[in-house]
């Protein structure tokens, strides 16, 4: 094996790319790792005497999940043994006697990765080097080492792939047979066992997570994509990358344009005039007061949450056009709200027929439809909002200021679908001011008892 | 003999650098600045002054349906207005319409790349958007007949020049948002595919987007792998604020329901809150024991939950207010990718690399 003793650390230069989505986790699961060992914070690591043999180098599962739940305040077991599975899943310490790595809270024995395999070193091993593995593992006459099922399939498998270099590979396996048996019982127990655990991680037992799946966004990144992938066993390898890869298409550097774009952006910040933190969480609470009885998580909903009880009836009153009280203390909260519900859409519409001041509305609704509309109908339907609602004699005829209607007038020259951001202000804000308030209340009167198809005597 | 180097010769050596290493300068008093303006307002925690508001009692949340049927990683989803129907694209070029309430599998599109890393449903119910690498978003109309091959409908929308990460429509069928590898966003209109505004400023990938719930709303935010959040204004194309606290990727961002703040997830394994008005993070929501990247973040009805899906196949619910856990949940057994609150707030969906989508409530 190309590898030295257990405590050297992994292979040599810098890192490039440190602060890699990858490379931030091994970094924390590697302290997390780290304080585990530790000799006087950590868990003790030791020798334990099983039938005729000694196991070296191990620690128990509780262990392990009891130093985790002190060290990392974690209250549940459950929540423990999670985190250290995954942690075991990216190969950090592994079961000594399975291939499926997760942490158990009992006396399963366990034993740490050495960091020349550490996922932090960006392995990506060939299958030659897989072959070279299992091919030296028939080699070896020993029950603990004999090939699992999937093992053997993966085995012959690759046999017949690399047919024609089988020679080379079996070679490399004697070789390494070799190297192995030069070094020290013991040992070699706890480097056969990493090295089991390696390709645990790399090529998993059929049913495990493979870990070494990467999110395709953040592949170019990655270490190594451009680079000739390191051998496990020191063999020289080609160029090869089976991911595909993305190449950046934008320049990351700070050019002078950038700059002074972002100095023009931080005056405009400056210039910003903002809310203090009290009264932003002031802000935060109430809104969240206000709707916390709507929010099926916090209050269940009446009669039942359809997706726990199976029964639809919740989604049936709130589509029916005969709303609870519930629901129509809602519409009362902002125009908004009255606007989501159809229902209060309806009515509120009705409303202000009733009241003879529905164009404002009518005209704010017009133009929030103008902005949804595909771009080749719009510049029309701009023109026929302005006929409808504020030329000379139109029929539903709204009052502008005479500064917003000069500005509307001018943008229609070029009509398009944010033509009538200038009036919207204020037409918006005269029907919240007035009309919903008396929508709400007259909504609320007849509530007390009649049913809401006699809302439009009152007002 | 004396060599001299004309002030003008000297001057056009030195200029370039020296103008660049002088703005940066600049733009560095400007960032302290900023900060200590900032600061002077952040007179209190969010968490401290929710001392004063009601805990949360104890939650019990389930996975109430299993969807099964993709045949690799899900990779994104979204919910139908209808509350029930949800759209889910996968690894595997494979984008299905389900009705989450009885796990029936309504439509299946194959897409001709995989990785289909964006999906979303059109407001009417009546289409579906989605792409991924092969650097498009396309917008399929759902047929009632369910022998019409979809795909023949397919109207091709968006052209980017690097993956699309996330898409959405607008509140219409008749635009969408998208946001791609390539550094940029860009809005669409659906009909004739021209890009109507597009929006540049992040230094590298943004990976997700999310519109202001407001009717009137013409601002959004994305986030990208240059750990910044943006809020954009539709209309000119500007980037009117930014933040940026995270210390990697910001892989979700989504609006507070009020539409002042909004909630990032980060491959720092924390979530964190925004807020536009201070103009300033208010809150971060992490612990000593995640470890893992979050994956994507959504708000309960009122804002006082958020769910995050993380990449240790766990999802997290935070007391927005008070910054605690309330509650773990464990069921994928791979990566959550995936998270979204139905529009009732009833329950939400976690789609992961285990194959499968989660309906919780």
């Amino acid at each position: 094996m190309a590898q030295t003793s257990q405590d050297q650390s992994g292979v040599g230069t810098a890192d490039p790319d440190e602060d890699s989505p990858n490379m931030i986790l091994y970094r924390k699961i590697e302290q997390i790792v780290t304080r585990v060992q530790d000799e006087t914070e950590g868990v003790p690591v030791r020798t334990v005497k099983s039938f005729l043999t000694k196991i070296p180098s191990v620690v128990t599962g509780t262990d392990i999940v009891q130093w985790m739940m002190k060290n990392l305040a974690i209250e549940d077991p459950g929540e423990a043994m999670h985190i250290g599975s995954l942690i075991a899943a990216q190969g950090y310490f592994f079961p000594i006697s399975d291939h499926v790595l997760s942490l158990k809270d009992d006396g399963t024995f366990y034993r740490f990765q050495a960091p020349y395999f550490w996922p932090s070193n960006c392995w990506e091993p060939e299958n030659t080097d897989y072959a070279i593995y299992l091919c030296k593992r028939t080699m070896q006459n020993k029950t603990r080492l004999e090939l699992a099922d999937y093992e053997a399939e993966n085995l012959a498998r690759l046999q017949r792939a690399f047919a024609r270099k089988w020679e080379f590979i079996f070679m490399q396996a004697e070789a390494q047979v070799k190297i192995d048996r030069k070094k020290d019982r013991v040992e070699r127990k706890i480097l056969d066992s990493q090295e089991r655990a390696f390709w645990d991680v790399h090529r998993p037992a059929p049913g495990c997570v493979n870990t070494t799946e990467v999110d395709i966004r953040k592949c170019r990144r990655m270490k190594n994509t451009q680079r000739a992938k390191k051998s496990v066993y020191g063999l020289i390898e080609e160029a090869q990358s089976h991911s595909p890869v993305h190449t950046s298409s934008l320049a990351r550097k700070g050019t002078k344009e950038a700059i002074e774009k972002e100095i023009v952006f931080l005056n405009t910040q400056l210039d910003r005039h903002c809310m203090k933190m009290s009264k932003v969480a002031e802000s935060l609470m109430s809104y969240t007061e206000q709707y916390q009885e709507y929010d099926p998580f916090v209050v269940s909903p009446e009669p039942s949450n359809p997706w726990t009880t199976d029964d639809t009836s919740f989604w049936e009153l709130e589509a029916s056009n005969d709303p609870g009280q519930q629901r129509v203390r809602k519409w009362g909260f902002s125009l908004e709200e009255t606007l989501k519900d159809p229902a209060g859409r309806d009515q509120f519409l009705k409303f202000l027929e009733s009241e003879f001041s529905s164009e404002n509305l009518q005209f704010w609704l017009a133009v929030q439809d103008l902005k949804r509309l595909p771009l080749e109908k719009v510049a029309d339907r701009a023109q026929e909002i302005w006929a409808e609602f504020l030329a000379e004699g139109a029929p539903s005829s709204i009052n502008l200021d005479s500064h917003s209607y000069e500005r509307t007038s001018h943008n229609l020259k070029d009509p398009g679908r944010y033509s009538y951001e200038d009036a919207q202000p204020e037409t918006e804000q005269q029907g919240r001011r007035t009309s919903l308030e008396k929508f709400t209340r007259s909504v609320g009167k007849s509530l007390t008892g009649k049913r809401l198809t006699g809302l439009m005597q009152s007002s | 003999m004396r060599f001299s180097i004309s002030p003008e010769m000297a001057t056009q050596e030195v200029q370039p650098n020296e103008t660049l290493s002088n703005l940066k300068a600049e733009s560095d008093t400007l960032k302290t600045k900023l900060e200590d303006e900032r600061a002077k307002l952040h007179d209190v925690e969010l968490h401290q002054v929710a001392e004063k508001v009601d805990g949360l009692g104890q939650f019990i949340m389930k996975t109430r349906r299993t969807l099964k049927g993709h045949g690799n990683k899900v990779l994104c989803m979204d919910w139908c207005k209808d509350k029930r129907r949800i759209v889910s694209s996968s690894q595997d070029g494979k984008v299905i319409v389900w009705d989450a309430f009885t796990t029936n599998k309504e439509h299946a599109v194959t897409m001709p790349c995989t990785w289909v890393m964006a999906c979303a449903y059109a407001p009417s119910g009546c289409a579906v958007a989605c792409g991924g690498l092969d650097n498009k978003c396309s917008v399929y109309p759902l047929s009632l007949d369910k022998n019409e091959n979809l795909a023949a409908k397919k109207k091709s929308v968006a052209m980017h020049t690097n993956y699309l990460s996330a898409c959405s429509f607008t509140n219409s069928d008749m635009q969408i948002l998208t946001s791609s590898g390539d550094g940029t966003c860009a809005l669409w209109d659906v009909e004739s595919g021209q890009l109507l505004q597009s929006f540049h400023g992040h230094a590298a990938d943004v990976l997700c987007l999310d519109l202001a719930p407001s009717e009137t709303g013409n601002t959004f935010i994305s986030g990208g792998c240059d750990k910044k959040a943006n809020v954009w204004d539709m209309r000119s194309g500007q980037c009117i604020q930014s933040f940026e606290t995270h210390e990697s990727d910001i892989n979700s961002v989504r609006y507070y329901p009020s539409g002042d703040a909004f909630a990032s997830g980060s491959d720092d394994a924390t979530c964190r809150l925004y807020d536009l008005r201070a103009d300033r993070e208010v809150a971060i929501y992490s612990k000593e024991s995640i470890i893992f990247g979050a994956s994507s973040v959504d708000f309960s009805l009122s804002g006082r939950l958020l769910f995050g899906g993380y990449n240790d196949y766990t999802i997290n619910v935070w007391d927005v207010l008070k910054g605690t856990r309330v509650s773990i949940l464990f069921g994928h057994e791979n990566r959550v990718s995936a998270l979204r609150v139905s529009p009732d707030g009833t329950a939400f969906c976690s789609g992961s690399w285990d194959h499968t989508l989660r309906v919780w409530a």
